[in-house]
């Protein structure tokens, strides 16, 4: 247990120290010399690559016309190769074609930075298409949600929201790529493989047949774990030991996941020009997800319930679903950041997790703002500090105000829409799925820890997280479609509304700060929204919780 | 219109870079720094047949050899999952009953639970010190050979995976057994 929680504070304590000069570098990046000044090198050769478009300012209204549209090419151009990969190079092992709804789920996924995936990448996909279509949109979905970021904090600070097409550009070559670059060499000399060389057929010790799948899969786990991707090149994602071969490749991909989404908090900080506000933010942010962290762990701790009566030792905690190389911690320490960053690649696999563990999981995703996917969760924490700023003036009997910009009505209806959408799609998904054949027919376990597969799966989609409770034989027509619609909307959804949100607050007049106005930099700031976060976020789902891991738990765990 | 064009010249320019570009060099880089491991850890006999990766477990059943964790897919490397059982389920139950009559455990001496757990992708290649250790009079007595050459054996091939971070001991169940046979590899 020691060991468990040295390991916990070596990662955690490291990311977080790592992300700060990271955000200085991304601010660098993504907004050189806060706007001012003449474009410089990079800007002007993003300008080259992107056309005439690329040149002007853009308002919200067009920043998001850029984006929905970029999106639109993305996925044509993703759905076309998936179509067509048995006609296309680099198919060693001659994969075939992809079935129709499952090449929608796979499409929809990837634009949407879930990486959802109703297959087994070794199973189904050709290296062309993990390289040229998935891989790729590992690399330019998680730049939309930076673009994203940027632009919002652009606007907070009175400025015009930049240029969707440069933005993009920045954040694929400037941030993403170096990073992806370092990473990849880095799981290289842990053992991953990267070769395009087909499987191997070999005769084991016993003589008996075994093929072993192999690939380009070192860049491919690179950028999706820097990009909160999370879609692995293998079935089992990073619990496959030629996805995540020993302890240390093990630590570099947990600082992977969470390292960009830290680093956000600061950027945002950069670009608005507050960074004390950026530290509270990303202290409420580190104590949401340690709470969680400190959950699973004890949970998990728990021996498998399921061995209790059997002459099995009970000493050590559940290791069904886990991998002995990464040590007793990394699995649960693992489960809360990869759906606290919307990252979904799991080196455990969750549906075996305790009933409780599980839960820390799916809060995680009904949060979805701590620290959230790269770019987008700090966007998502934008919609709480609104509805908190806002409950928080009613209580005081002040106007709300947020960062000098008047928040009124129409910015928290907004804010409000963007929040209830996702425990919309979460619950009533779940309610369809639940009481019709098409969910409960795809059980692989019953009572209560069925229910979770589905409200798992809904979670999963609406929150761009991607993992699952794994055991659901989800590739049926009405998962690949249902999924693949909940997560394109819960992409968009909540990068548009706070993008209107901020273009309305900046039609008005800055007031400047005083006094009298409620700071954003102090501990009852903090305090309040981290009250927002639990009710508005948490408690919509806690009804749905009771039915699927609380029940298991009490129903089952002695 | 102009939006489809400057997506289309985005498109184009990161497809070139993040995949054509990146892929070369993260391959290139792998090639000359860490041949085997970008291979996937493949080991070749003198006769160059192959008999599996350092990295990928496979499945043992005779008793001469240390039997790896159990696996959802019966050691399929091509096509990698776990059980996804809840730990309360009845069917991991009757699992773990067939695991326990197969190493001949009793409630005087307990089968480890690791061995009874199967691993996420089913392909885990390692054991734990004790799993090994536990499987030892077996083995000795189906290769007729002292208990002690076999814990010796073990000594040497177990590690910890992450030095001060991991208090347990690890052992790759086919780099052992490849030394019980004294198979030459290449």
């Amino acid at each position: 247990m020691t060991q468990a929680i040295l390991f916990v504070f070596f990662i955690l304590g490291g990311t977080a120290l790592l992300s700060w000069p990271l955000g200085r570098y991304m601010h660098w990046a993504m907004d050189p010399a806060n706007g001012q000044g003449n474009p410089n090198g990079f800007t002007r050769l993003f300008q080259n690559i992107g056309g005439s478009l690329t040149r002007p300012e853009q308002d919200w209204k067009r920043y998001v016309v850029s984006l929905l549209g970029f999106n639109t090419v993305l996925f044509v151009v993703c759905f076309a190769i998936l179509a067509l990969q048995q006609y296309l190079p680099l198919n060693p092992d001659a994969k075939g074609a992809i079935e129709g709804s499952l090449n929608f789920n796979t499409t929809a996924s990837f634009v949407a930075n879930t990486n959802l995936q109703h297959y087994s990448g070794e199973v189904v996909m050709s290296y062309f298409s993990q390289l040229a279509a998935l891989m790729w949109l590992q690399f330019v979905s998680a730049a939309v949600g930076l673009a994203a970021l940027a632009a919002l904090a652009r606007g907070l600070a009175g400025r015009k929201l930049g240029n969707f097409f440069v933005d993009v550009q920045r954040a694929t070559f400037l941030v993403l790529l170096p990073a992806a670059f370092i990473v990849a060499i880095l799981l290289l000399t842990t053992g991953v493989p990267m070769t395009f060389n087909g499987s191997v057929i070999a005769t084991t010790l016993e003589g008996v047949q075994q093929t072993i799948a192999r690939g380009p899969v070192a860049a491919f786990v690179s950028i999706k774990q820097l990009g909160t991707n999370g879609g692995g090149f293998f079935g089992p994602n990073s619990t496959h030991p030629l996805e995540n071969p020993t302890f240390w490749s093990n630590v570099v991909q947990t600082v992977s996941i969470i390292i960009i989404p830290m680093a956000c908090v600061w950027m945002f900080g950069r670009i608005i020009g507050r960074m004390k506000h950026a530290a509270v933010l990303f202290t409420v942010m580190l104590i949401l997800m340690g709470a969680r962290i400190a959950g699973a762990i004890t949970f998990e701790s728990v021996p498998t319930q399921a061995f209790t009566g059997l002459p099995i030792t009970q000493d050590v905690g559940n290791l069904e679903g886990k991998e002995l190389r990464f040590g007793a911690s990394a699995g649960p320490l693992w489960a809360v950041v990869t759906t606290s960053t919307s990252n979904g690649s799991v080196n455990a696999m969750h549906d075996s997790l305790n009933p409780l563990t599980g839960m820390m999981p799916m809060i995680g995703m009904w949060l979805n703002e701590d620290f959230g996917g790269v770019g987008v969760g700090m966007v998502n924490m934008f919609m709480y500090i609104i509805v908190g700023v806002f409950i928080a003036g009613m209580m005081i009997g002040r106007t709300p105000e947020y960062l000098g910009w008047r928040v009124e009505a129409k910015e928290v209806k907004f804010a409000m829409m963007g929040l209830l959408s996702h425990g919309f799609f979460i619950l009533v998904g779940t309610a369809i799925f639940a009481v019709t054949p098409w969910g409960a027919a795809t059980l692989n376990n019953i009572g209560p820890h069925g229910f979770s597969e589905i409200l798992y799966e809904f979670s999963s989609s609406a929150a761009n997280n991607g993992s699952g409770f794994e055991g659901l034989g989800d590739n049926t027509v009405a998962w690949n479609i249902a999924t693949g619609l909940v997560m394109l909307f819960a992409r968009f959804i909540p990068i548009i509304l706070p993008l209107a949100i901020v273009g309305s607050l900046s039609a008005k007049r800055r007031a400047t700060e005083s006094a009298g106005t409620l700071s954003v930099e102090d501990g009852t700031f903090a305090g309040m929204l981290t009250a927002t976060v639990i009710i508005v976020g948490a408690l919509t789902f806690f009804p749905a919780a009771t039915l699927g891991p609380i029940a298991e738990h009490v129903t089952f765990m002695k | 219109m102009e939006t489809l064009i400057s997506s289309l010249r985005i498109t184009v320019a990161t497809m070139a870079i993040c995949v054509g570009g990146y892929s070369a060099a993260v391959w290139a880089v792998g090639q000359a720094i860490t041949p085997d491991t970008a291979e996937a850890s493949i080991i070749t006999r003198q006769d160059g047949t192959v008999i599996g990766s350092r990295q990928v477990a496979q499945a043992f059943t005779s008793p001469q050899y240390f039997w790896p964790r159990p696996s959802a897919v019966d050691y399929n490397g091509a096509g990698a999952g776990g059980s996804n059982k809840s730990p309360t389920s009845t069917d991991l139950t009757e699992r773990a009953a067939a695991t326990v009559t197969a190493y001949g455990a009793t409630p005087e001496n307990p089968l480890p639970a690791e061995l009874a757990a199967a691993s996420g992708g089913g392909l885990d290649p390692h054991i734990s010190e004790r799993a090994a250790l536990y499987q030892v009079p077996r083995i000795a007595q189906a290769r007729n050979m002292p208990a002690q050459q076999l814990e010796k054996l073990i000594g040497e091939k177990a590690f910890a995976p992450g030095g001060v971070f991991t208090a347990d001991k690890i052992v790759n169940v086919l780099e052992i057994n490849l030394a019980l046979d004294n198979v030459p590899v290449r």
